[in-house]
């Protein structure tokens, strides 16, 4: 499978293409070229998945891990080097559907959205990048190629973020999505590091002879860092901030980068290093869960109060990615049937939740399209005037708030089981996150289509269906939502790689399924009619909540605080205060002190005569005097 | 003749050349045919040695040749290169080339200046095929000289105090130095100047070694930018004209990290053992504390100068760590950083030029008016803060990866303390972005300039293709730089 390469090489063209030769092609030309070349990275991409899961398993009913290409890029030491190459196995598979089907969606979709933008060359250009990053970061074959492309889908991510660069909003946000997250690579450096040393390669097998000379005590700490590089990209708390604000970019970048791919790539990153997690760090492997629950909480409970749907969707991907996180994390075994279930749970959501996030993000996309607005006040009522996105949206709603047969169901289903399997405890706030999840989901749904119409607005700008460039992506990944919960997906993923029935267990989808009907009917007892008397008076009753909620807990304060005060305030400004005034000061008294002393003893070359007659003739009576004596 | 003394002697020919031009156009012609020789020499000096060693030459050093000129101090005219050396003058001669369009519209004085710039090439050369203690020492002195003149009278801001601090700072590192090498020279018995039969000599006794080191590290640290005396960049680099700047923080700066490890580290290693913990520290502070003092500066010189201390300092800390891994990546970022900073000077040369001012407060979004520099500007900012795909990554991750390779924990803890010195870069690097490229123009007078010219476009091109290519296919280089590392690190490691 050498062509394998191409899917990363394709779209690097497409990206040097546009970006050097876009100054001088039309836009249709530009986004031609980078739809298309994404459409033959999708080609490939099903391909490979077909050829890969099609082939004979092996003896132990696992799928091969192929190598197709493999190369030394940069030596370090004997035994260290950044390879470069692709890796195939069941994960890095399944990563190219998501990622080439998202991204070709979006291609598509862009030429709607951003028709007439300036700067459209470019936006494909970035596309492009990013799309090459990330198909790089899952088909790396050792953790330092990863940690290459990770650095570059940030970059991508950063560029995209600040597109509309003359918004002071975007600077901002795209400069704080790359700094928060390049903190956090700090730790994912560091962890590759100490991985190194202990572990003496970079791939994803240590080396068993260093591990047992003392290497497998430093695991969990390395495991540990590379987590943190894991909770940066994947906005986990304390380090989700970047992601609402990265919400300023075009609407499409959200739904592949903020929602679907780059996002999830934490996620990945724990995926792909479970094996060790589960022999040498379970302890690191359990924070990852708390860490994921309370992200799950936290983000989910923003969601309810914001009022821009863009937000609201970012929080959910926060929270759904929490999903995931603790999916992983309550793996207790590398067995599905004893304790590794979530293995293949948190693959399973990463999969539907990347096709209806990205949904409901494109839906949000033809919403602001017409009504130039993200705030829910300027929609209402938009049913009428938009039938293929309602419907759409309506799908993903209930696909995330886990009604069957929609295929968030199936997913969440399956980390609920797993939460239960590991503690009831667990299992019960996951539970109560997923109907919180319905609810929030529910009352912008009812807000955006329902509720009280702005019609002022509506009859000047006469909202109305969308271009099909930008409704046919919705109708697909509606159809891929409604039916993706069939796949048997077990089959294909699973903790040890052998195959595993999905068995849907009666009591666990019983309550989801009751948890999120109660909250849909309270969202609809809430929020569907015109006046919302009881969300009002909640609101009023917990108005400190509900204004901390609504100010995101007063997270990004504490961050201001650090940066500004404590960074920029205390160490940098007397640092350079320091450097100007007391280091150079000391050279420049050293300077003074030299020039000085020559100034005061100058007067002895005074050049006049007759002085030096007279010191002469005292010198000489001094040394008479001397000699006499 | 040797064909290294092309080196000496093209530049010679074209200071003659210079000399005699007349007009703008002939001193122009000179300075292009004479740039691209030697840019077009490197290049086949790459070749030449990549193939020699290719062919099975095992020799530290090739291309030998020497001549004694003066005989009873043992000083001799001695050249030849290793992957070190050659990866240097690839990289002066890519500044050089680049300096000479990035001043093509200097006034006035155009032919004075492009004298003096050439001697200054002249002794960046010399140095770099140097293997004689003292005829190195002699073209680092050639080299230091003209930096005086080229900011006293080209420069700007307060011009006279800065090329007075820079020039008298260098002078007080270059006094230690003469001394050092006295030392070694005695020391190891005072038969030879050539580094390579001192270091195989290897007999200065450690007492001398204690001493004569840090004197000699000292001295060239001053041209590293070592804390604390690193105070003449800042000054230095903000009131030098845009091409000294460039060769002065890309290539004379490297003479700093080149000296510390040819001589100080290589002919002392029981010292360098010894007391390489202390200036281990004095870069380690350098690293972080560059990086703080670049992110409060408004001045868009000062910076980058700050940047430079932090980046400079990673090249001697990794050096210190003495072994092979972090050597070759202190040399790549010698090579990286040579062209990073030579393009950000450049570009904020340009910037100025047409602004003004250098004042990030005073400039918003020139995305819009000037995009082709403004494009190389956030280039420049991507690869300084170490992007995978341009040069500086590959750099700094030999740096981190062979430094953390060290069997001691303390260094171990040092390496993760630089290690946070990218964060710090992203931070001032976006910041300035952000701050003077971003957002919308409410500068009238600002929305009337022009973009770059063609000559200023072959230099940014030029520097961010060498970026580029260095970043992107990486292991010819290390390979190369590795070879040649390996010998001096022996040396190093008891």
């Amino acid at each position: 499978m050498e062509y394998t390469i191409f899917i990363l090489i394709l779209p690097f063209l497409s990206f040097l293409f546009l970006g050097l030769a876009g100054k001088w092609m039309s836009h249709r030309a530009a986004g031609l070229v980078g739809t298309l070349t994404l459409g033959a990275v999708a080609a490939m991409s099903y391909l490979t998945a077909f050829l890969y899961f099609t082939a004979p398993r092996l003896a132990d009913g696992t799928f091969a891990t192929l190598i197709p290409v493999n190369f030394e890029w940069l030596p370090f030491t004997s035994t260290l080097s950044i390879d470069m190459g692709v890796l195939l196995d069941p994960i890095s598979v399944m990563m190219l559907i998501v990622i080439s089907t998202v991204s070709l969606m979006v291609h598509i979709y862009s030429f709607g959205y951003m028709k007439g933008e300036r700067g459209f060359q470019r936006y494909y250009s970035f596309l492009s990048l990013f799309s090459m990053s990330m198909l790089g970061l899952v088909l790396a074959t050792n953790i330092f190629q990863m940690y290459v492309y990770w650095e570059l889908v940030g970059v991508s991510s950063y560029l995209l973020i600040g597109f509309f660069y003359t918004r002071p909003a975007a600077i901002a946000a795209s400069k704080k999505a790359f700094i928060v997250t390049r903190f956090a690579d700090l730790g994912f450096l560091i962890g590759i590091l100490v991985y190194s040393y202990y572990g003496g390669t970079f791939s994803f097998h240590p080396d068993s002879s260093m591990l047992m000379a003392g290497g497998a005590a430093m695991m969990p700490l390395a495991l540990g860092l590379m987590f943190i590089g894991g909770a940066g990209k994947s906005a986990m708390f304390p380090l989700h901030i970047w992601l609402p604000d990265a919400m300023e970019g075009p609407t499409p970048v959200s739904a592949l980068i903020h929602a679907a791919t780059m996002v999830v790539a934490g996620v990945y990153l724990v995926a792909r290093m479970f094996p060790l997690f589960i022999v040498y760090a379970p302890g690191v492997l359990h924070i990852v869960a708390y860490v994921g629950a309370f992200t799950a909480f936290f983000a989910a409970s923003i969601a309810c109060v914001q009022s821009d749907i863009k937000r609201v969707l970012a929080f959910s991907t926060i929270s759904q990615i929490g999903f995931m996180m603790v999916a992983l994390g309550v793996c207790t075994s590398l067995d599905p049937n004893l304790g590794g279930l979530g293995y293949m749970a948190s693959m399973f959501h990463l999969f539907t939740h990347a096709m209806f996030k990205s949904l409901l993000f494109l839906c949000a996309g033809c919403i602001i399209e017409q009504v130039h607005s993200n705030e829910m006040s300027a929609m209402g009522g938009l049913r009428k005037y938009m039938p293929v996105t309602h419907i759409a949206f309506l799908i993903a709603c209930l696909a995330i708030s886990g009604i069957p047969p929609f295929s968030g169901f199936f997913s969440k289903d399956e980390i609920l089981t797993a939460s239960f399997n590991f503690s009831p405890i667990m299992g019960w706030v996951m539970a109560i996150i997923a109907g919180m999840t319905a609810f929030y989901m529910f009352r912008i749904y009812f807000g955006i289509f329902w509720g009280t119409e702005n019609k002022e607005l509506h009859e000047k700008l006469h909202p109305h269906e969308n271009p099909l460039t930008m409704t046919i992506p919705l109708v697909i990944l509606a159809g891929i939502t409604c039916v993706a919960g069939f796949i048997p997906f077990g089959q294909f993923i699973s903790s040890n790689g052998q195959a595993y029935h999905i068995d849907i267990e009666l009591s666990t989808a019983l309550t989801s399924i009751i948890i999120g009907v109660v909250s849909i009917a309270l969202a609809i007892f809430m929020y569907m009619r015109p006046t919302q008397p009881v969300a009002d008076s909640l609101a009023r009753k917990f108005k400190e909540l509900y204004t901390a909620a609504y100010h995101r807990f007063y997270v990004d304060e504490v961050y201001q605080f650090i940066t500004h005060r404590i960074i920029f305030g205390c160490i940098s400004t007397p640092i350079a205060w320091i450097d100007r005034h007391i280091i150079d000061g000391l050279l420049n008294f050293s300077a003074w002190s030299a020039y000085a002393t020559s100034d005061s003893i100058r007067s002895l070359q005074s050049g006049r005569v007759q002085q030096y007659a007279f010191v002469f003739l005292l010198g000489a009576l001094a040394l008479i005097l001397l000699l006499i004596l | 003749m040797n064909f290294l003394s092309l080196y000496i002697f093209i530049p010679l020919l074209m200071l003659v050349g210079l000399w005699l031009a007349k007009g703008l156009k002939t001193v122009r012609g000179v300075m292009v045919v004479g740039s691209s020789a030697l840019l077009m020499l490197s290049i086949g000096l790459v070749i030449a040695y990549l193939s020699a060693r290719h062919a099975g030459a095992a020799a530290e050093m090739l291309f030998r040749a020497e001549m004694m000129w003066y005989p009873s101090l043992h000083i001799a005219y001695s050249v030849g290169v290793d992957g070190i050396s050659v990866a240097m003058l690839l990289l002066s001669s890519i500044i050089v080339f680049t300096g000479t369009f990035v001043s093509w519209r200097l006034k006035p004085l155009t032919k004075e200046y492009f004298l003096w710039f050439t001697l200054l090439a002249m002794g960046v050369f010399g140095f770099f095929i140097s293997i004689d203690l003292f005829t190195m020492f002699m073209f680092y002195e050639v080299a230091l000289i003209p930096m005086y003149l080229l900011i006293g009278v080209w420069g700007s801001g307060p011009k006279e105090y800065a090329a007075m601090k820079l020039t008298l700072m260098l002078m007080g590192g270059s006094a230690l130095l003469l001394i050092g090498i006295l030392g070694i020279f005695y020391g190891s018995g005072g038969t030879t100047m050539n580094i390579l039969e001192i270091a195989k000599l290897h007999n200065i006794p450690l007492a001398q070694q204690c001493i004569w080191f840090p004197i000699t590290f000292l001295g060239f640290g001053v041209l590293g930018a070592l804390f604390p005396f690193h105070t003449w960049s800042p000054d230095g680099h903000a009131s030098a004209p845009t091409a000294v700047s460039m060769l002065h923080a890309g290539v004379l700066m490297k003479l700093g990290g080149y000296g510390c490890f040819r001589v100080a580290m290589y002919l002392m290693p029981e010292a360098a053992n010894q007391m390489g913990w202390i200036f281990l520290i004095l870069t380690g502070i350098s690293v972080v504390y560059g990086a703080f003092s670049a992110c409060v500066q408004t001045d868009l010189k000062y910076i980058n100068a700050y940047s430079s201390v932090s980046h400079c300092g990673l090249v001697l800390f990794a050096l210190l760590m003495m072994n092979r891994a972090a050597a070759t990546g202190a040399v790549l970022q010698m090579l990286s950083h040579g062209l990073t900073t030579a393009l950000f000077f450049a570009l904020i040369g340009m910037i100025y030029g047409r602004t003004h001012t250098r004042n990030i407060n005073e400039m918003r979004g020139l995305m819009r008016i000037m995009p082709f520099l403004s494009v190389g500007f956030v280039l420049a900012g991507l690869a300084n803060l170490g992007l995978p795909g341009f040069s500086g990554f590959v750099a700094e991750m030999t740096i981190f990866v062979g430094s953390f390779q060290h069997f001691d924990a303390f260094h171990r803890v040092l390496t993760i303390i630089a290690c946070s010195s990218i964060v710090i870069t992203a931070v001032y690097i976006l910041r300035l972005i952000g701050k003077i490229l971003y957002g919308t123009c409410t500068n009238k007078a600002h929305l009337k300039l022009s973009d770059a010219t063609w000559e200023e476009r072959l230099a940014v091109i030029t520097l961010i293709c060498c970026m580029a290519g260095l970043g992107l296919a990486p292991s010819w280089i290390s390979h190369m730089i590795s070879n040649s590392v390996g010998p001096i690190v022996s040396q190093l490691i008891p």
